[in-house]
């Protein structure tokens, strides 16, 4: 299939960029959308022009460095489905789809696709943890935990840090990735001595870093690739009343 | 130990006589008698300093996969200043996240007879006896606390409905030791490390460093003392000076182009390592996936890596007709070749990797292969729908099924996955001692970096072991105490040594934008790539080998002449970085080939048809190749030199592998 990629390119951190319109011709419809960018960037090399910049790793959605706009969407829309599964078949052939990167202050863009996202470390870092050192662990079935609860927890720690809530969200909030680290630790027992203080410091580095505030659009779940559900930020919200009685 | 054994053990040592007088291995295991005394026994005679001596003293980690991320916590939290670089925008991106199925440990939870002894011995048999007795030993025993750890930081763990912790099955084994969560056990261990590690981060004993690579490092008096790392949203070169140094940055399966290694993952580490001084041993041991998708034709050599779990309930056949071109549900049970179940009655389905591996490739060498390019056999959860019924399968594969989905536009559960082998994991890597420092000291190597554990083929499930035992439970005891014993003199960042490593960095950065050729590195990464699976790939004889070894000079010299980077050194640049890591694989595929050669036996993942039983296995020489091969980098213009490790069998008594 033949389709036009119309690229946000910007040289660095703080420039000015602008879209340039890019046709690539029989693209095969199995292709991801980011074969479809190497293809290009194969071309432009060949041409001697500079490639689009963009991010990726493991190609199969479990690393979470990949994500962008593609045709008004964070990861193309799809729903479940990072940038790096995303298969152009699902563009009509000859369409014209805008590709931008991740959007938010939060999030600046280092050049072309490539956004900084180390925001979202620095909020694991003031609480996404529990504080356990190396070798003080009791047996592991010493303190059994309900299936359900594990299952819930684990639906919550599958989120891959790629952002895309953030970009999809019209506050560039971090409510979705913040609720989920909070949900995944605060069901299960070993997470609960620090919950409260979690869910605080938690939000008040998101606070810091930029990141807007939730007001409910939904807008996070779904653009969220491991389908991350609102009920997270239900939790986060809960934790906060609690940690605020307390 | 038996006589075969002593005699190869004589004839390799006499063959490192002769190849370097001045170049020994000394693995420095401690020999007390009893294996299980082993571990314990070095522990005591570690000399660790006191805390406040110990927040003098810093260790530079590269990498922050389960191995680097958790070596990193872990050295802080004992106190040491430490840095922690990664090439991936966030350390919780590292390829560990990638890895599906599980984890394994001798808990026994299922009373199935397991034991540390077994663990060991499996993963002994495993690798073909071409591992190092005393690490294997301590990898399992490490493996109980390492379960009891990652439970105490959250891993949320497949559990029963008592709400005790689950187990699956996985290749190589008659018990079910694995623990999973769900088919992301990879990513979920490593949000444990990668916590553990934040949380040091927000203490301020680690320095983080994520978007940087490694080009050189750093010697100083005969040690590891620093890297010089890239920026790489700026191009901005660092020299970053330490006590000691550990590299934590992977496998090298990427030099076949086509794997399920991610993108970014590279050698370039090791192999600057490597022409440093640091050994390089078992380069040619490099495992083959047997559930990863075919090619299908995208620029990138990445393919998608089906979980080896899935074995547990999938069914592998071909075709009996070659060729037969039906729909794999038009084609009837009689005419299907389970041929696993057929040629490994005992473990069926759950055959070790290298020998599914083989056993897909050779069917479709024969013309029964599937998919348009009839390369890849058919993984039939089809039995299993009938058996347990969707529901069921869907909570024990989930993402795994939905992934396959999305890849191929097929329902697995109602149309057979189409698998092949591909290159996976290398078991080779940097020569470790028992502490894990390699031939450079002050260099530690830990996870898939070294060579040390896996023999020649590595079990399922046992990758994300061993990463964390290096990484939780030894590096940080022996690297501390190293840098604890050695007293050593702060490195000013001015002295000659970090300069000259400087501008190595730059002047090796200016060359690969200065040749202005025509062809781009992802090119010259696929001839490579081509060359080796064809040359030195699931199977290898000498000519091939010879003619792998003859071609790849002439590519490198290619790569030097008509390589195109477009842009400079002073910005965010990824065909710069492409580049200098195609520049790194082009020197590392040279010395696997070489290794293959040398290594005139068939051993797990090392096939050379030469070597092979009536039933078409892979046979062992053990009395001239029980040893692991260990290569010293002799400069650019001469050959390396090939030193060996005796391999010495007191508690195992090496056995041929026989799963039929």
């Amino acid at each position: 299939m033949n389709l036009v990629l119309d690229i946000w390119r910007q040289q660095s951190l703080g420039a000015e960029g602008r879209f340039v319109r890019y046709s690539l011709a029989d693209v095969p419809a199995h292709f991801s959308l980011l074969d479809a960018l190497d293809r290009l960037n194969a071309e432009l090399v060949a041409r001697g022009e500079v490639p689009v910049a963009f991010e990726s790793d493991c190609r199969e959605g479990i690393c979470g460095a990949c994500g962008v706009v593609a045709a008004g969407s964070a990861h193309g829309g799809e729903r479940r489905t990072t940038s790096c599964e995303k298969r152009v078949g699902a563009f009509e052939d000859g369409a014209t789809v805008r590709i931008e990167p991740f959007r938010a202050s939060a999030f600046p863009v280092l050049r072309d696709l490539v956004v900084d996202r180390s925001a979202l470390d620095r909020l694991i870092a003031s609480g996404g943890y529990v504080s356990v050192r190396t070798g003080n662990a009791p047996e592991a079935n010493a303190l059994p935990i309900a299936k359900q609860t594990a299952e819930r927890a684990l639906d919550a720690a599958a989120c891959i840090g790629c952002g895309a809530c953030v970009a999809a969200c019209p506050n560039a909030s971090a409510a979705l990735f913040v609720g989920a680290k909070v949900t995944h630790l605060g069901l299960l027992p070993q997470g609960a001595p620090e919950r409260e203080r979690r869910a605080l410091a938690m939000v008040e580095a998101a606070d810091r870093e930029g990141f807007g505030a939730c007001t409910g659009y939904g807008e996070c779940h779904a653009a969220c690739p491991k389908g991350i559900g609102l009920d997270v930020i239900t939790h986060l919200n809960r934790e906060l009343l609690r940690a605020a009685r307390s | 130990m038996s006589a075969a054994i002593a005699a190869g053990a004589d004839a390799t040592r006499s063959l490192q006589r002769r190849a370097a007088p001045e170049l020994a291995l000394d693995a420095r295991a401690p020999d007390v008698g009893r294996l299980e005394l082993a571990w314990a026994s070095r522990r005591r005679d570690l000399k660790l300093v006191t805390r406040p001596r110990r927040r003098s003293q810093s260790v530079l980690v590269v990498g922050s996969g389960l191995a680097g991320a958790a070596a990193a916590a872990t050295l802080s939290e004992l106190g040491h200043r430490v840095t922690c670089l990664c090439f991936q925008d966030s350390p919780r991106r590292a390829h560990s996240v990638a890895a599906q199925g599980g984890i394994n440990a001798c808990k026994n939870y299922q009373n199935d007879g397991d034991s540390v002894e077994k663990l060991f011995l499996d993963t002994l048999r495993g690798g073909d006896y071409r591992a190092r007795e005393a690490n294997v030993y301590r990898l399992a025993e490490l493996s109980v606390a390492i379960i009891d750890q990652c439970v105490a930081q959250g891993v949320p763990f497949a559990r029963e409905y008592a709400g005790h912790l689950g187990n699956r099955s996985f290749g190589g084994t008659t018990v079910s030791r694995t623990f999973y969560a769900r088919g992301i056990t990879g990513q979920q261990l490593l949000l444990g490390a990668y916590q553990a590690l934040s949380r040091e981060v927000a203490a301020g004993g680690v320095q983080l460093l994520a978007r940087h690579e490694v080009l050189e490092i750093i010697v100083h008096d005969g040690r590891a003392r620093g890297v010089v790392a890239r920026d790489l949203a700026t191009g901005e070169l660092r020299a970053l000076v330490a006590d000691a140094v550990v590299l934590a940055t992977g496998g090298y399966a990427n030099v076949y182009h086509h794997s399920t290694n991610a993108l970014g993952s590279n050698a370039t580490a090791i192999v600057r390592a490597y022409q440093h001084g640091a050994a390089f041993a078992n380069p040619c041991f490099v495992q083959f996936h047997p559930t990863a998708l075919p090619p299908s034709g995208q620029p990138q050599g990445k393919l998608v890596l089906m979980s080896e779990a899935l074995r547990n309930d999938g069914r592998v056949w071909v075709p009996r007709t070659p060729g037969d071109g039906r729909r794999p549900e038009q084609i009837p049970e009689s005419e299907r070749d389970y041929y696993l179940e057929r040629l490994y009655p005992r473990y069926g389905n759950l055959s070790p990797r290298d020998l599914a591996s083989r056993a897909a490739k050779a069917r479709c060498d024969a013309g029964h292969g599937v998919g348009p390019t009839g390369r890849g056999v058919y993984l039939d959860l089809g039995d299993a729908v009938l058996r347990d019924g969707r529901t069921k399968l869907v909570e024990r594969y989930g993402n795994v099924l939905e992934m396959y989905a999305r890849a191929t536009g097929d329902d697995p559960l109602q149309t057979p996955m189409r698998i092949y082998p591909c290159a996976h994991y290398s078991m080779g890597g940097l020569w470790v001692d028992y502490d894990l420092m390699s031939t450079l000291p002050g260099l530690f190597v830990i996870g898939e970096a070294n060579f040390s554990d896996h023999g020649a083929n590595r079990l399922g499930a046992s990758a994300l072991l061993q990463g964390l035992a290096d990484g939780y439970f030894i590096v940080p005891l022996t690297a501390s105490a190293h840098v604890g014993g050695a007293s050593l003199p702060a490195l000013d960042l001015a002295a000659p040594d970090v300069k000259d490593a400087l501008a190595r960095a730059e002047s090796r950065t200016a060359r690969l934008l200065a040749v202005r050729g025509r062809r781009s590195a992802l090119e010259f990464q696929a001839q490579l790539g081509d060359l080796l699976w064809n040359g030195c790939g699931l199977s290898r004889e000498a000519g091939g080998l010879e003619r792998a070894l003859a071609a790849i000079g002439p590519l490198r010299e290619a790569f030097w002449r008509e390589l195109r980077v477009p842009g400079s050194s002073g910005e965010l640049n990824q065909e710069l970085e492409r580049a200098g890591r195609v520049a790194d694989a082009l020197e590392l595929g040279e010395l696997m080939v070489r290794d293959a050669l040398a290594r005139d036996e068939s051993a797990g993942c090392h096939y050379r048809e030469e070597h092979q039983t009536v039933e078409g296995e892979a046979r062992r020489n053990d009395a001239d190749f029980a040893h692991v091969a260990a290569w010293f980098h002799a400069g650019a213009s001469a050959p390396p030199r090939r030193v060996v490790e005796p391999l010495v069998y007191r508690h195992a008594v090496p056995e041929e592998r026989n799963y039929r």
